[in-house]
């Protein structure tokens, strides 16, 4: 496989393509702003919170294949977590794109997240693969200002 | 040359054949590009980032630290003499090389950045005040707003945009409109990083003139591609990156209009800039030696020198003859490029190419062109202005230098049909 097959597999061009969970929430509980100055990317994730429980989540706006596919990927997992199971898959998402390409990886706990390991060989990369986590964990923090990953 | 499969071959050989430079001879003075990344040769067209180094360039910079290393003026020793004089002789070069009527009128910077930071400090700081207006244009880079703002918090002076047209070109109807009784400067880029426009600088400086207002053109992205000619734009100010006209970096230049910079105060204090130091009173140095406090980069300076003559021999106009037909070879190839569009169609351009694709993010078309060996930049180009103009938020963009060649541009092309392979 060449490399670039391996960085943008099937799944993440469905999900460029095709974004879930995307658009404009009315009335979140929660939301923030990711942005990275390098892509110009730009997305706003919105949270519904119950009993400490994620009920719904979206986003919406523009950037890179990576970026906007990993938000959309990362919508679809979030969904009966809590914050800290959120947070958690968050810390081995990152931990697993900014591992030695070499690296083994626990598939079991990523799920779907492991269509991004192509990252790996391009670092310049997770910073589009993490913007909507990024923003995610602002939103759960209650930050209102815009967080970058520059 | 190898043979090519594009259909624009017939075009090609046409075009080959009318600039009259040897480019198989001329790439050979660029060792870099034999690497071979992903085992693809380089196809690199970020030259509007930073230029190729010619061999004679980086040879002048080894040549010093190996056997003329030394810090320049004022040294008695036999080093320091043969450094000064070839530090001296570059500015020299540099000054006949933009035409300008004295070597004193040539600021030595660390970069483009710095010499518009000098002007906007220096010159802004000391002649510019409360209510005074800043013209600058929609398509200025970072380095030509962000120091205007910087003096905005300062001074309280106030800030005037000229706007750009669908084909990027400034409106010039309303750039005159905006040139009034309170304009006392005018700061505009005369070749756009983002879109290539040449925007028209001798009709700028005589309005603004005719205005009373004071004139700085950003020539990072036209001294390496046209020939520049201080005193028949009539400029006051004018500053450019060396790095980028096949120089080393970290150096820029300042070309300043000598009686402005009599006036001026210095920007940054330190030796070399002073005649007398005491506790008391310091008398400062003759031009330009009052605007380069500290020790200079003096091998940046020798390989700037080495580079102006680099270009002088192989001539500006043959440069910018070829580059023309590049760039029109290079704008048929991505017009047939399905969903591709072309930002910046100005008439007057230089050989940038920024575009979108409708079925990929700049960013993952720079990924793939990279997986191919094709070295382009996508973002934002430090024009976020700009891109706010045109509702987008990057492009993607290739820069042309006259070392590039048809056979590349068809790459080019080649690998933006797979960016819509990959993404269509």
């Amino acid at each position: 496989m060449s490399n670039e097959r391996a960085l943008y597999q099937k799944v993440i061009l469905d999900h460029n393509k095709s974004p879930r969970n995307f658009g404009v929430m009315e009335d979140p509980d929660f939301e923030a702003e990711g942005y990275n100055a390098l892509c110009g990317d730009q997305f706003r994730v919105y949270l519904r919170i119950k009993d400490g429980i994620i009920e719904e989540v979206q986003f919406e706006g523009s950037g890179c294949a990576i970026s906007k596919s990993s938000a959309s990927i990362m919508t679809t997992l979030l969904k009966g977590k809590t914050r800290e199971e959120a947070k958690l898959l968050f810390d081995n998402f990152k931990g697993m794109i900014t591992s030695n390409p070499d690296a083994s990886f626990d598939a079991k706990e990523l799920g779907k997240l492991i269509v991004f390991s192509g990252v790996r060989e391009f670092p310049i990369r997770v910073k589009c693969a993490t913007l909507a986590w990024h923003t995610l964990l602002a939103a759960l923090k209650g930050e209102a200002d815009t967080v970058s990953t520059e | 040359m190898t043979m090519s499969t594009s259909p624009l071959e017939s075009a090609k050989t046409a075009v080959e054949t009318s600039s009259g430079l040897d480019i198989e001879s001329i790439r050979e003075d660029f060792p870099i590009l034999a690497v071979r990344p992903y085992g693809k040769p380089l196809v690199y067209l970020d030259n509007a980032a930073t230029s190729q180094k010619p061999r004679q360039v980086i040879d002048a910079i080894r040549r010093y630290y190996e056997g003329e290393n030394a810090n320049v003026h004022r040294g008695i020793h036999y080093l320091s003499q043969v450094a000064t004089e070839k530090f001296d002789a570059a500015r020299e070069k540099v000054q006949h090389f933009v035409n300008a009527a004295h070597s004193h009128e040539i600021v030595l910077t660390s970069g483009n950045t710095e010499s518009i930071n000098l002007v906007a400090s220096s010159y802004g700081g000391a002649f510019l005040g409360e209510g005074d207006e800043i013209l600058l244009t929609h398509m200025e880079h970072h380095s030509n707003i962000v120091p205007w703002q910087l003096l905005r918090e300062k001074m309280g002076v106030v800030l005037k945009i000229a706007p750009v047209n669908d084909d990027g070109e400034i409106i010039m109807e309303d750039f005159e409109r905006l040139l009034g009784p309170k304009t006392k400067f005018v700061s505009v880029v005369y070749v756009s990083n983002a879109l290539g426009t040449i925007n028209p600088v001798k009709e700028i400086v005589r309005l603004a003139h005719a205005a009373g207002a004071v004139v700085l053109l950003d020539s990072a992205q036209a001294v390496p591609h046209l020939t520049v000619d201080v005193q028949d734009i009539d400029c006051d100010f004018l500053s450019f990156a060396p790095h980028k006209m096949f120089g080393p970096t970290g150096i820029g230049v300042l070309y300043a209009k000598a009686e402005l910079l009599e006036r001026m105060p210095p920007y940054k204090g330190g030796g070399d800039m002073i005649k007398s130091v005491t506790f008391e009173k310091t008398l400062y140095n003759d031009l330009p030696f009052k605007f380069e406090a500290g020790t200079p980069n003096i091998a940046g300076v020798i390989g700037l020198g080495a580079a102006v003559d680099y270009l002088t021999n192989i001539g500006m106009d043959k440069i910018a003859a070829r580059e023309a037909e590049l760039l029109s070879y290079g704008t048929r190839i991505l017009e047939s490029i399905d969903g591709l569009r072309i930002i910046g169609r100005a008439k007057e351009k230089a050989s940038v190419l920024s575009f979108i694709m409708e079925s990929a993010h700049p960013h993952d078309i720079g990924q793939i062109l990279d997986q191919e060996g094709i070295a382009i930049r996508a973002g934002h180009h430090c024009t976020q202005p700009l891109m706010q103009r045109f509702g987008i938020p990057a492009t993607a963009r290739a820069s042309l230098s006259f070392y590039n060649t048809e056979e590349e541009l068809d790459a080019l092309g080649a690998a933006l049909h797979k960016v819509n392979e990959v993404f269509g």
